[in-house]
């Protein structure tokens, strides 16, 4: 079963009628019982760093998380769920897990491409340059684009943990992974058929396991 | 880089697909969860709805076209029309929208593109605008006056004024439909879209006018739209999205190819 992360941060049901549709079992939880029975966890999220961190330390939750990721059971971040996993978010000047080294950062002003503004948040499709094999992000034809809806871009101290980067004025890591952690920017579950692909692939990963 | 977005809207009433012209003389041409499934699969990059049903049965109705649509297609879409309260928004999406819109009640009552941003995030709120070209006036500077009630009152608000006002209210995106060319088939208006794309930091859609694939190219780069809405062109099968897409990737702009 595939725990999706509830912890009042956006929409969770689109994560999850992806998961329906590929024909896996999900709760939607908060609940640390049924998250130690699950064997994935989801942890998505749209909303600002500050409340979400607040909340996840209130229901301890952020206990949970940490406590997840040193069972080697395999993890999937998502947007805002991605970002809050590193050591700090400029939105809101605020704390996170800690989890990965490395920092959230804004979208600089005045990003340019060709002369031209670019407008912030960075929303809609875009493209992902995959840098290396990894079980999670296989089976991607090379021009697969991702939707993605964000003013704050992750900023990983370890570059050798980028998966894949996007550009937008800027280059920015979109995806990464390190042992059994894989996290994305975009949101795989409104990304057609390459999000679905994401998603069925992070279903069958076995985590740190396959290592 | 970014691809430009294009957008079938679907207009919905009673549940049923329909396509108004000049908001006039609606003709029913079939069931909305079944065309998005379908241009989804076209590549399309996200689908509008728009609600016309006037009774309030109509809408429940219509949360279950927007639940059943949510359970077909993967990418973003947005629900509008007849949305007037931050329960209205909250009901569509939890159905599943990504976005919501609003339009005639924003105007009548500005706060609810803020209570609506503070309750699910900016992102989620398209600030449709109708507008009309008009003669420059003081109260009307820019030369485009908003319009409400589907096109039929005027009410003294300039369009860049109210461009401007709805971003730092806190709407994430505008929807910008020109009633002079909706329904026409003979292209955006280019200056209207350029003029308000090229005076607020949120992305604009251009609506209304669409015909043939060039008009989407000529609004997405001289017009600086970040996305574009296709209606007729689409729904009477003159062109499929994967064509016109071709034809915009063929011309430079940057497009989704793979889907």
């Amino acid at each position: 079963m595939i725990a999706i992360l509830d912890y009042r941060a956006g929409n969770l049901t689109s994560v999850a009628r992806a998961l329906h549709y590929l024909n896996q079992s999900y709760r939607i939880t908060a609940d640390p019982a049924t998250l130690q029975e699950a064997s994935h966890l989801i942890f998505p999220g749209v909303g600002a760093a500050g409340e979400a961190m607040s909340h996840l330390r209130q229901t301890h939750l952020d206990q949970c998380i940490r406590k997840w990721v040193h069972t080697g059971k395999p993890m999937l971040g998502i947007c805002l769920g991605t970002q809050v996993i590193f050591e700090h978010s400029e939105e809101d000047d605020t704390v996170c897990l800690g989890i990965i080294p490395g920092y959230v950062r804004r979208f600089p002003e005045n990003l340019q491409h060709e002369g031209q503004d670019l407008k912030v948040p960075h929303m809609g499709w875009n493209h992902v340059a995959f840098q290396k094999e990894h079980p999670v992000f296989r089976g991607l034809p090379e021009e697969s684009e991702f939707y993605f809806v964000h003013s704050y871009y992750p900023a990983p101290t370890d570059e050798r943990w980028v998966i894949g980067w996007t550009d937008y004025g800027i280059r920015f890591c979109a995806a990464l992974a390190h042992e059994n952690l894989a996290a994305v920017q975009f949101h795989p579950e409104k990304s057609g058929r390459p999000g679905l692909q994401i998603l069925a692939n992070f279903c069958r990963w076995r985590g740190r396991d396959a290592e | 880089m970014l691809s430009k977005r294009i957008i079938p809207c679907l207009d919905v009433r009673d549940g049923k697909l329909t396509k108004g012209i000049k908001f006039k003389n609606n003709v029913d041409i079939g069931d909305p969860a079944e065309a998005a499934r379908q241009y989804y699969e076209q590549g399309a990059d996200e689908i509008v709805f728009y609600d016309i049903t006037a009774s309030s049965d109509g809408r429940d109705i219509m949360i279950d076209v927007v639940r059943r649509v949510a359970e077909t297609i993967f990418i973003p879409f947005s629900v509008g029309g007849g949305i007037r309260t931050v329960e209205d928004m909250r009901r569509v999406i939890l159905a599943g929208a990504e976005k919501i819109s609003i339009n005639s009640a924003a105007v009548k009552r500005p706060l609810l593109i803020n209570e609506g941003a503070r309750a699910f995030g900016k992102q989620c709120i398209v600030l449709g605008m109708d507008v009309k070209k008009v003669d420059r006036s003081s109260s009307i500077p820019s030369g485009y006056e908003v319009v409400i009630h589907g096109g039929r009152k005027y009410i003294g608000i300039d369009a860049l004024w109210w461009a401007k006002e709805a971003e730092i209210l806190g709407a994430g995106e505008i929807c910008l439909n020109s009633i002079d060319a909706d329904g026409t088939q003979n292209g955006y208006e280019i200056e209207l879209t350029r003029l308000i794309s090229s005076n607020v930091r949120i992305p604009v859609i251009a609506s209304g006018g669409a015909g043939k694939p060039e008009h989407l190219l000529y609004v997405l780069s001289r017009g600086k739209a970040d996305a574009a809405l296709i209606a007729s062109m689409v729904h009477y099968r003159t062109y499929t999205i994967s064509e016109i897409k071709t034809y915009l990737h063929e011309h430079s702009v940057k497009i989704r190819m793979e889907w």
